[in-house]
């Protein structure tokens, strides 16, 4: 897949293999220390923070966290279930 | 607001869809999609939280171009893996011309209860619009482009699998023969003598060249 910016897709790709050895092979497995990708996640996030200004696009929106917070949508048979108990 | 909900087993073990939830772009279904970047990630008390940006194309009908101009629309889609538990979370919304059209999509991908080597998918997704006069008809095409789209979304992502494990629909059938063959304590020497026939020809059929 591509990046949203061209000149970060290489970088992406570099990261994406990282991650997705690690994924694998440490974290599935139960080791959390994510250091290994991180120099190569800095760089590519360096790449596409700018990127996403050259596109306009809304960062705050982008940084808001919805999953696991209040803000989340309930679905209604978990939502009837939390208001019975 | 429309709500949409179904679910779906993939005949692959939680850990494998894991995997290949990271990978299930591009597949031959998922044309739509332009780009895909992460845009954070750290581990929190042991769960990876990920969040990423995804551009599609979209494609919408005459009517609605009044409404919408643009011809692509940023997707984030937000995640949690807990290894765990072996449940992984997303949470998935449009960035913009959310009072036009707004799809959230949550989707939990856990471990089958009945069969370890199975995963259950159970898709959730709100449709709104805030869209004076045409809210309902807004919401009405939102939530059958959303239901033919999701089939798309779960064949591409099978597809994924397919490649990335192969033989996978064979391998669990023996291994559920050799666990019947446990439990039943009587019939153990049958039933296992069953299991070995019945896995004879599968390994065969796996491995053409050695039979």
């Amino acid at each position: 897949m591509n990046s949203i910016g061209e000149a970060c897709t290489d970088l992406k790709k570099e990261y994406d293999d990282c991650f997705n050895a690690w994924f694998s092979d440490h974290f599935l497995r139960g080791r959390t220390n994510d250091s290994i990708c991180a120099p190569l996640l800095k760089v590519y996030q360096h790449c596409i923070k700018k990127a996403m200004k050259e596109q306009n696009l809304d960062y705050d929106e982008v940084r808001k966290d919805l999953l696991g917070t209040e803000k989340e949508k309930i679905p209604p048979v978990e939502a009837n279930k939390k208001s019975k108990s | 607001m429309k709500f949409f909900e179904n679910s779906t087993i993939f005949n692959y073990t939680w850990e494998q869809v894991a995997q290949g939830f990271w990978k299930r772009y591009p597949n031959p279904d998922s044309k739509h999609v332009l780009s895909e970047d992460t845009i954070s990630r750290e581990i929190k008390s042991g769960k990876l939280l990920s969040k990423r940006l995804l551009s599609k194309t979209n494609n919408i009908p005459n009517w609605a171009k009044r409404f919408i101009h643009t011809s692509y629309v940023y997707i984030l889609e937000e995640s949690i893996v807990d290894v765990k538990n072996k449940v992984l979370v997303t949470y998935t919304r449009n960035l913009g011309f959310t009072k036009v059209m707004s799809v959230t999509e949550k989707v939990v991908y856990k471990q089958s209860e009945e069969n370890p080597h199975k995963t259950e998918v159970l898709r959730y997704a709100w449709i709104d619009s805030q869209v004076r006069g045409f809210s309902r008809a807004i919401c009405a095409f939102g939530y059958e482009r959303f239901k033919k789209n999701s089939q798309k979304m779960v064949g591409g992502f099978n597809y994924v699998l397919q490649n990335m494990f192969p033989h996978q629909n064979s391998i669990p059938n023996v291994h559920m023969t050799v666990t019947t063959a446990h439990k039943l304590k009587d019939a153990a020497k049958n039933a296992s003598e069953l299991a070995k026939s019945k896995a004879a020809p599968i390994y065969a059929s796996l491995h053409p060249n050695q039979s």
